[in-house]
């Protein structure tokens, strides 16, 4: 029995009458890295907003280390949410402070340490990702890929027991997309942390997760090892995997009715 | 029929939008900062950027309307051989109506809009939510000194509008138009009461303040995160709070000096 750290049990979402979820259910590992795949639009980055509880599903639970996120109180939503640390796709560093204020941010709201120890800290995690020469720099200085990792320089600040990185390799070079592979499993390794990738590149995610959910159409196409994914037989994972246009995923948003359309 | 419902719908959705602002304001002011000195901090930020740098345009247009006043004021005035009165008119029009409501309209531009845009663009980049991710709670993080200042700094513009206002009258009046300095400043003194006067324009000014920066603060926040979508809510704010003002004034002004 693999030991679950977060636990999604028959969740349904809806957006704007729009079916973003059905009835879905996964399981995340603990200490393992988890890849959530899917083309876009179908609701990945949604997966974590309700895993953080910024989202509440229309139905279903979901279990984080044993509690129901939706039904805690405020306050015990917020420690619980001190045991996350969330990498956003635009990296959402806080743009008034600089670089090293950005990583110190978290420490300072909820720990005790000194100047000097949060100090201490804050560079130590600016050199895990390498750039602890850019600390006096303002976020509007840093390219993308700095950002993203300055970013996850202060997910990790209060050492979390789950990252959650939202689309960590879009939009950035192939050095900077090696630098975080190796980044991510070396993070997950050293501090025992349990991983959830959203993405949709394919190679990437694949390279590095050691559990894989793939979602297509409001539910769970497949989930698995990483082999056990490369080596399905299931002509929607085929065809996500290669990169077909054609095939059981559509291309197309779904259209209004056209009979509808006409007779208004 | 369909009307009826339309403008029933219309008032619904009005009471619920104004329901859940004041649910925000509550909430962004009940909910007290952690650490004194971290809010402090943030505080004073708050109180350059909504109020020291809002100092330029407030006395500018505080001296302008003054010498306009006074010129003004004169050309009539002298028709009936008092042109001593114009420091009382200056004074009373300044402290009473003039200074709390232009300040206010020139505040809701000049500060409220960037209040909008400043949030709303946190909101856009995943700032606020990279709060909420981290456990800090945006309300007492990024609404509430904000808030705060905007409801400190505007009574004192106001204030500081009347004095330069009341300046500017006095270069064009007392210095071109050669109108008695000691007549200029007894007739002000003997006319102006400081708790029907001051302390009323004071009031009036706190009120729009409250008004002006709730609104733009709840705008920025509940903006939707595009870039046309914090477009729309910079105009709001000013739209909005521009009418919010003179429609209170009046309001105000038949409360407080209104013969009933």
């Amino acid at each position: 029995m693999v030991d679950t750290y977060i636990k999604v049990q028959n969740l349904s979402f809806f957006r704007g009458g729009r079916i973003i979820y059905e009835n879905i259910s996964l399981s995340i590992p603990r200490g393992k890295i988890t890849a959530v795949m899917g083309p876009s639009g179908t609701g990945k980055t949604t997966l974590l907003r309700l895993i953080a509880a910024q989202l509440a599903p229309d139905q279903g639970t979901i279990l984080v280390d044993g509690e129901n996120v939706h039904a805690l109180s405020r306050s015990n939503l917020y420690k619980v949410r001190k045991k996350m640390g969330m990498l956003f796709q635009s990296g959402a560093l806080f743009s008034d402070m600089t670089v090293e204020e950005n990583v110190a941010f978290p420490m300072e709201e909820h720990t005790r340490l000194t100047k000097a120890e949060i100090q201490h800290v804050v560079l130590e995690k600016l050199q895990s990702v390498g750039l602890r020469g850019a600390a006096k720099l303002m976020p509007a200085e840093l390219s993308g890929g700095m950002a993203r990792r300055v970013a996850l320089a202060r997910a990790i600040a209060l050492d979390p027991e789950l990252v959650m990185y939202d689309e960590p390799f879009t939009g950035q070079d192939p050095i900077s997309k090696g630098v975080l592979v190796k980044l991510i499993r070396q993070l997950n390794d050293s501090a025992n942390i349990t991983s959830v990738l959203v993405s949709h590149d394919v190679e990437e995610s694949l390279s590095i997760a050691d559990h894989v959910c793939i979602l297509a159409g409001g539910g769970v196409i497949a989930e698995g090892s990483a082999d056990e994914i490369r080596a399905s037989k299931d002509p929607q994972v085929i065809q996500f995997l290669n990169g077909e246009p054609d095939g059981p995923v559509p291309f197309h948003y779904p259209e209004e009715d056209s009979s509808n359309r006409f007779a208004s | 029929m369909k009307t009826i419902a339309l403008l029933g719908g219309g008032l619904l959705d009005w009471l619920e939008a104004v329901g859940r602002a004041g649910i925000f304001l509550i909430q962004s002011i009940v909910r007290v900062p952690v650490r004194f000195s971290e809010s402090i901090n943030l505080l004073v930020k708050q109180l350059y950027s909504v109020g020291v740098l809002s100092l330029v345009i407030v006395i500018v247009s505080g001296a302008f309307i003054g010498m306009v006043l006074a010129l003004q004021g004169y050309s009539i005035l002298a028709k009936f051989g008092s042109e001593e009165a114009v420091g009382q008119l200056l004074a009373l029009s300044l402290l009473r109506e003039l200074a709390p409501v232009v300040t206010a309209l020139l505040f809701a531009g000049r500060a409220g809009s960037s209040l909008t845009a400043e949030i709303g663009l946190m909101k856009a980049t995943e700032q606020l939510s990279s709060f909420e991710m981290m456990g800090v709670d945006p309300l007492r993080r990024v609404i509430a000194p904000r808030f705060i200042a905007g409801v400190i700094c505007l009574p004192l513009l106001s204030l500081i509008f009347s004095a330069t206002g009341i300046v500017g009258g006095l270069v064009v009046s007392v210095g071109w138009l050669g109108v008695n300095d000691g007549a200029f400043w007894s007739l002000m003194q003997q006319s102006v009461y400081f708790d029907t006067d001051i302390i009323n324009g004071f009031i009036k000014a706190l009120c729009f303040a409250v008004v002006v920066t709730w609104i733009a603060v709840y705008q920025g926040y509940e903006c939707i995160p595009t870039s046309e979508g914090i477009g729309k809510a910079t105009t709001r704010t000013v739209v909005l709070g521009s009418l919010a003002i003179l429609a209170l004034d009046f309001v105000l002004t038949a409360a407080m000096f209104g013969d009933f």
